[in-house]
């Protein structure tokens, strides 16, 4: 049953990338590249990989679809048709594709327990969570913390994306938004989405906040969870204006979160080194080592989500004032 | 408390913790004062960890305690060594020479932004360097891309954003090849760690998968390193780029690449896959002779400045290929020198580069006619790391292309071709090196438009010009003195053949 649904959804997938590619209009582009990115996280979910499938909704279907949407505010919606490098393009592709099946060939079939991958580590990090952390989420344990170094560096590449935006663009000079035109009123006169939006923001930051704290014992996390609750604030931004939104969270508040996120993972990371141990070795912040870890876990957690929440929101409010400029 | 054991982590989380505090210090010359002390601090740790390893020790360092294959493991021996001084060497000097040339092209309100960035893509290559884990590479890969697309879009020079989403496109493509790559190594192997793959890749009987995650990787890291012909975004990126990110990139950005294409190949994939090393050297030994010879020639017809030292790059990229094809000690430890040596002299030229700036708006050739007179010191420096570049007896230069000369000889085949191919490109180099410094000394000054009288000594402004000037000392330092680059470079080939040092 799960190899039909599977194949039924890797069907849709190319139909959708097909339909991406063939697309001129880039609205509809858009849509369809959020249509995959759904699709792609109910396959994730099939391979049961739930928080890798939570993140691509909230991420890929989500934040992603709405920056793409601002920033098609600032051109236009059809796309300038380019003869130029279709068939080159087309040929790299289809050698690429050749190349991966000739790999696929010999890998070891789907959830062969005597794969590789089953046999090295993921047994050891199966045996050892119980132990060493105590936390029933084992990918958690693996992300924050025995690769945590990794969802730190994470962390900062989200930074990089939101300085350079910033820089980029160029930030909003203080004051700007008080004077701006009414233009912005988002959906006000749309009576519906008012009403039903109205009702939906507060669970889904609630949601957010769950997925946040609740990322040790089911799937979810700070990346999850901040980009959750971004998408409530977007919506918000969306029902009633973006000035509206500043005014609830104003881009001084972001940057505090972004930086202060990021700051918070990294001085964890000083702190475990002040205390004898390596760096992000969250054993020695108490003295009960397995505390420890649970402990590190949650404030790193914290500075995840603190610092994937305002990079997207600032990321988001950067491309949608200048929309409206 | 000793921090020495922390040293390989303190490298990487100085310059990137730094870089959100950076974004803070908004009052003018805060931010630069913060992120130059910072990178100054990155390279004193660089040095430190060199001058150990140079006695022999290997640094290696679990983060967070766990233990490799489990864990995230760094590690610093002599050939990330080399690297290690190249990146924060340029990311430090670059830094105490910026702020003249920064102030000049960036605006105010925009600069904590600017130098948060280059601490970020510092930071980048720094992880990528000491890091032990093939994810992990990739992890500092995107810090290091995002924040040097950042640096190379954020100019005056609006023409900086066609080519920079250029750079980007393709630098994405290169690092989602090195992705699916290493995807698939995992898929037969089970471990991240390097050199656990490397032990558990000999147990793989069935090698079409490794195969092909060689050649995922091999392009995509070669289209990050601008290994000719996947070169293309490399000489627009660098001309449209503020002068210090170009200073900054040509010294250390491609190398970085390069290093880890031959560190995995040769440690993971040569073990395991029987021939891949006439494969590895059969591939790249063409691309690295037409990449040497194409792109010495266009540099020669290349009227733009930076455009022409830019087009060199992808030359001297092809000498350091060159000498990683020839598979043998001495062919390794040849192109290693010329990584380090190769990045004090381009890194010393866009310094120069840069002091002309100052007063040079346009920076093709033809508008530059006579800037020696205004510029003398700037062009003494710029005319030292030219020799440098071309290779001259008592430069920097001449060391790594006599040692690559020499690899070259000791090998079986094609010995003369190969002599005969490096000869050539270093009289192409003393051309295109000549129509500089022909312009610069000996051009007419009629028809230029130079903001002011041209006959007036105006030389930029001194911290820049005293680096510019430390760099090029030093590409006469190490050509007298090469023990530093060369016992490293002989330490890195030592790692890379599985040799004892």
């Amino acid at each position: 049953m799960t190899f039909v649904f599977a194949l039924f959804l890797l069907t849709l997938l190319v139909i959708t990338a097909l339909a991406i590619v063939r697309s001129d209009n880039l609205f509809v582009a858009v849509m369809l590249t959020s249509i995959f990115s759904l699709l792609m996280a109910a396959n994730f979910f099939i391979l049961d990989a739930a928080d890798v499938a939570l993140t691509e909704a909230a991420v890929g279907a989500g934040v992603t679809t709405v920056i793409f949407l601002s920033a098609l505010a600032m051109t236009a919606e059809r796309e300038k048709f380019a003869h130029v490098g279709r068939a080159a393009a087309l040929l790299v592709v289809i050698v690429l594709g050749a190349l991966m099946t000739y790999a696929i060939f010999d890998a070891p079939r789907l959830g062969d327990p005597n794969a590789p991958v089953h046999q090295h580590v993921a047994p050891w990090y199966l045996e050892k969570t119980p132990e060493y952390i105590d936390i029933p989420n084992i990918v958690t344990a693996v992300l924050s913390s025995f690769r945590g170094y990794d969802t730190l560096g994470e962390v900062f590449v989200v930074f990089a994306a939101c300085i350079g935006v910033l820089f980029i663009l160029g930030p909003r000079p203080a004051g700007h938004a008080a004077q701006r035109p009414a233009r912005s009123s988002g959906l006000k006169h749309h009576l519906i989405p008012q009403v039903v939006g109205r009702l939906l923001v507060p669970f889904i930051v609630l949601f957010g906040l769950y997925v946040q704290f609740h990322g040790e014992y089911g799937p979810g996390g700070g990346f999850q969870a901040g980009a959750i609750i971004a998408t409530g604030v977007i919506l918000f931004a969306l029902l009633e204006g973006e000035n509206a939104a500043l005014r609830a969270v104003p881009q001084r508040a972001l940057m505090a979160l972004v930086i202060g996120g990021a700051s918070l993972y990294g001085a964890v990371g000083i702190v475990c080194i002040a205390l004898g141990g390596n760096f992000l070795d969250y054993s020695v912040l108490s003295s009960d080592p397995v505390f420890g870890q649970q402990l590190g876990i949650l404030i790193i957690e914290a500075g995840v989500g603190m610092a994937v929440c305002g990079a997207l929101l600032t990321i988001f409010h950067a491309f949608a004032s200048r929309g409206q400029g | 408390m000793d921090l020495t054991p922390h040293l390989p982590a303190l490298q990487v989380v100085v310059p990137m913790l730094a870089a959100p505090l950076i974004v803070l210090l908004k009052p003018r010359g805060l931010a630069w004062a913060g992120a130059t002390a910072v990178a100054m601090l990155s390279f004193c740790i660089a040095i430190a960890m060199t001058i150990d390893v140079l006695q022999g020790k290997v640094f290696t360092y679990q983060m967070g305690g766990w233990a490799a294959p489990y864990g995230i493991e760094l590690s610093v021996d002599a050939f990330s060594a080399v690297l290690l001084l190249v990146v924060s060497g340029a990311g430090a000097l670059g830094m105490l020479a910026a702020h003249a040339s920064v102030d000049q092209q960036i605006e105010l309100e925009r600069q904590p932004l600017f130098y948060s960035a280059w601490l970020l893509a510092m930071a980048g290559l720094i992880g990528i360097v000491v890091s032990a884990d093939a994810f992990n590479i990739f992890v500092f890969m995107e810090i290091s891309s995002l924040a040097s697309y950042v640096l190379i879009a954020g100019g005056p020079d609006r023409r900086a954003l066609p080519s920079v989403f250029k750079y980007l496109i393709m630098g994405t493509i290169g690092a989602t090849f090195y992705l699916i790559g290493v995807g698939l190594v995992y898929m037969m192997t089970g471990t991240l760690n390097l050199a656990d793959m490397e032990v558990r890749i000999q147990e793989v009987t069935e090698l079409n998968p490794l195969l092909v995650a060689a050649g995922f990787i091999t392009i995509g890291l070669a289209l990050k390193a601008a290994v000719f012909p996947l070169h293309v975004w490399l000489p627009n990126a660098y001309t449209h780029a503020p002068h210090m990110v170009t200073m900054f990139l040509a010294a250390c950005g491609t190398k970085v690449a390069i290093y880890v294409l031959i560190r995995f190949d040769f440690l993971v994939f040569q073990s395991a896959l029987p021939g891949h090393s006439t494969q590895f050297a059969s591939f790249l030994m063409p691309l690295a002779i037409l990449g040497i010879v194409v792109a010495s020639a266009v540099a020669v017809f290349e009227g733009h400045l930076k455009r022409l030292l830019g087009t060199s790059s992808v030359a001297q990229i092809g000498y350091i290929v060159l000498g990683a094809s020839f598979l043998s000690a001495a062919g390794l430890s040849a192109s290693v020198t010329h990584i380090f040596n190769h990045a004090l002299a381009k890194g010393g030229l866009f310094l120069a580069v840069a002091c002309l700036a100052c007063h040079y708006r346009d920076l093709r050739l033809s508008q530059l006619a006579g800037a020696a007179k205004t510029m003398p010191w700037t062009a003494a420096a710029l005319v030292i790391c030219g020799l440098s570049l071309i290779g001259v007896p008592g430069t920097a230069g001449f060391i790594s292309k006599w040692l690559l000369i020499n690899a070259a000889m000791a090998q079986d085949n094609y010995s003369v071709l190969l002599v005969a191919v490096i000869l050539l490109s270093s009289l192409m180099a003393v051309a295109y090196v000549w129509r500089i410094v022909e312009t610069l000394y000996f051009g007419s000054t009629d028809n230029v438009a130079a903001d002011g009288a041209t006959d007036i000594i105006r030389e930029a402004p001194l911290p820049l010009l005293l680096v510019t000037w430390l760099v090029a000392l030093a590409n006469i330092g190490f050509g007298f003195f090469p023990q530093l680059p060369i016992s490293l470079s002989s330490g890195a080939a030592s790692v890379l053949l599985g040799q004892l040092p």
